[in-house]
């Protein structure tokens, strides 16, 4: 055996995991759901090609509204995610040194050790009708009787800005990390104030952990299911509480993988045009 | 150069900064006038960064007062600030071009775009970069860099230009370019220069002042050859330039010097220099520079010298135009420096071969001990 064939052996027995996590649990499902989404049923046990679960997205509106409100809902998500992180990073990566920073960074990360759905239900502990906010309420006489706070956009949008917290400030934290004090100084130095040195120095350098950031957290959030489903009850909508309905409640699972593409397809179109409007690129951010 | 009638670009009065119980910056005043190359050396951690800072508005004094143009700047913050600093590891701003990067001052100022672009051609023109405008930061060299983070902050016509160590980060020959370079741009821009390094040759060679620092206080100002022949203190003796020292103790002074005995036994006779008078039983230190010993193979070549030892040559340190030999005291067994003259003369030594040294009284220099350890160069 010769050096060069025994190169490639050893590089497709350390690819062989990753080989066999890919296909059997990535992309043979996809192409199963892919080919279930293609079919439709015309008669018991019967099938044809066809992309009617496809055309029902866009014939029923309750369909492509519920995505579009999940999509924008996201987005407003991860601004309000970004709005709030950048703060918080800048301070945690310029302003702190030594323990205090390793300490902070910590609580950041302290409430992922639980898990989501315990979260979420922390959350409804405090927001429900008989819950601590409303008697805290009622006590300091702000309210005459319970008060609801679950069940509404306002709440969804506070649980997935929690939810999505770390996933912004890590990234953040880093890129900030990394920018030279010096800079900073240069900037006020040469004459820019707070906002301009913010804006010419700080966020360009920012802009790989922005962008990597609001992707995660984007893609997230369209993609989450306990927050909106929990703490917006059940006459809201969001498209994967659509999707587990199509499997689960209806077993009609044609109609399910089929929402299951256009989540994915519609998404990552949504991430491609906020990379080309940021005039980012995806080897740029990630690498 | 203290003549108080002048007017100064740039003037600190007892200026002082503790960090709690530590003082980094303890009573320092002083003055640059207008077009001067003035330059801070100390040591690492001996607080010139701190006094530039302070100058640049990134840090307020606990006491004393700062005066850029005869105005007090205490509370002016730092973008207000008429002088601009040049950091030490330049803080290009990397996601800009090298116009852009010039520019960014007279944007923030809010001049016109067509006078901003006349401004940064005529700047970059100037640092001999006339068609890199469009480069990237990454695509420049080390000394293009350095030119770049000068003119970015003398298009903004600065009362002064606060330099911190530049140029730390270069290597050796380019470090020798550069400090031409340096000082050909303060000429062509006509504008005041405060340096700051721990490189006595960067400022020996390129300040009109030199002001050396150690611990917080200024020991000494001056020229660069007042600092050299004439250094006020043991520190400064020993931090510019190299010399041979000798530690001991002062057995008769009379009117021309001072007789001492060294630790190691040997007698010397020496000018006594610095404030402090020098009396019977002082302890003193005394410093030779390595070009006042006269080397030579007979002893009678040196007779008429008031110091004399008899050496042996442990080493040559060949070192072109700066060679030097090492050679023991026989006596001793101390080791002392010598340059060796640059005529090629004795460049046959042998190693262990019996050499005379000697020099003149005048050429050692007698400190009053100060306890404290009196600034090996570094």
């Amino acid at each position: 055996m010769n050096l060069k064939a025994a190169t490639r052996l050893s590089l497709f027995w350390l690819m062989a995991p990753l080989l066999v996590w890919l296909i059997g649990l990535i992309i043979l499902p996809h192409a199963d759901m892919l080919a279930i989404s293609l079919r439709e049923r015309v008669a018991v046990r019967t099938y044809e090609f066809s992309f009617a679960n496809y055309g029902e997205f866009f014939n029923e509106p309750l369909y492509w509204r519920t995505f579009a409100r999940t999509a924008i809902m996201s987005t407003v998500a991860t601004a309000l995610t970004l709005l709030i992180s950048f703060p918080v990073s800048y301070y945690i990566a310029k302003m702190l040194r030594g323990r205090l920073k390793a300490f902070l960074f910590l609580l950041c990360l302290v409430p992922f050790w639980v898990s989501e759905l315990v979260r979420t239900f922390g959350w409804m502990i405090l927001l429900r009708e008989s819950g601590v906010f409303s008697n805290l309420l009622q006590w300091l006489g702000m309210a005459d009787g319970p008060v609801e706070m679950l069940y509404n956009d306002a709440t969804i949008m506070v649980g997935l800005v929690y939810t999505s917290m770390l996933f912004m400030v890590v990234p953040l934290v880093t890129t900030l990390d990394s920018l030279e004090d010096a800079q900073v100084e240069a900037g006020y130095d040469l004459g820019g104030n707070a906002f301009s040195v913010l804006r010419t120095i700080i966020i360009p350098h920012a802009m790989p952990g922005i962008v990597s950031g609001c992707i995660v957290v984007f893609m997230l959030t369209l993609g989450n299911y306990l927050t909106p489903v929990l703490l917006g009850g059940k006459d809201n909508l969001w498209f994967t509480a659509q999707i587990y309905t199509q499997f689960i409640t209806r077993f009609n699972w044609e109609q399910g993988a089929a929402f299951g593409f256009l989540l994915l397809g519609l998404s990552s179109l949504i991430v491609w045009s906020g990379l080309k409007l940021s005039r980012q690129t995806l080897t740029e951010t990630m690498g | 150069m203290s003549d108080s009638a002048e007017t100064y670009d740039l003037e600190c009065r007892n200026l002082v900064r503790r960090y709690g119980k530590f003082t980094a910056v303890d009573n320092v005043s002083f003055g640059v006038p207008q077009g001067d190359f003035f330059s801070i050396l100390g040591p690492s951690g001996c607080g010139k960064t701190t006094i530039l800072r302070m100058m640049a508005g990134f840090d307020n004094p606990t006491a004393g007062d700062i005066l850029i143009k005869e105005q007090s700047v205490l509370n002016v913050p730092p973008n207000k600030r008429p002088v601009n600093m040049v950091f030490q590891h330049l803080a290009l701003f990397p996601m800009m071009s090298v116009a852009e990067n010039i520019a960014y001052g007279l944007v923030r100022k809010g001049l016109p775009k067509h006078q901003i672009a006349e401004k940064v051609k005529s700047a970059l023109g100037r640092i001999d970069l006339p068609t890199s405008g469009d480069k990237s930061i990454n695509q420049l060299s080390g000394g293009q860099k350095q030119r770049v983070a000068i003119a970015r902050c003398l298009v903004l016509e600065p009362a002064a230009l606060l330099l911190d160590e530049p140029l730390g980060a270069l290597d050796l020959k380019l470090r020798e370019h550069m400090k031409v370079e340096l000082k050909k741009m303060q000429d062509q821009f006509e504008t005041t220069f405060v340096y700051i390094t721990h490189d006595q040759s960067e400022a020996l060679v390129m300040s009109n002042h030199v002001a050396v620092m150690n611990a917080g206080r200024f020991e000494q100002i001056g020229t660069p050859q007042e600092l050299y022949y004439h250094p006020d203190t043991a520190f400064v003796a020993g931090f510019v330039g190299d010399s041979n020292r000798w530690h001991g103790k002062v057995e008769r002074v009379d009117k021309d010097g001072v007789k001492v005995v060294s630790s190691d036994g040997v007698e010397l006779l020496a000018t006594p220099a610095g404030d402090t008078p020098l009396k019977e039983g002082v302890e003193v230190d005394i410093f030779v520079r390595p070009e006042s010993v006269v080397l030579a193979e007979d002893a009678d070549r040196i007779s008429g010298m008031e110091n004399r030892i008899d050496g042996e040559l442990v080493s040559i340190l060949f070192n072109g135009a700066n060679s030097r030999a090492l050679i023991r005291d026989r006596a001793t067994g101390g080791e002392l420096d010598v340059a060796l003259p640059q005529t090629g003369e004795f460049s046959t030594l042998n190693r262990g071969q019996q050499v005379y040294l000697g020099w003149g009284m005048t050429q050692a220099k007698a400190f009053a001990a100060t306890g404290d350890d009196n600034g090996r160069a570094v």
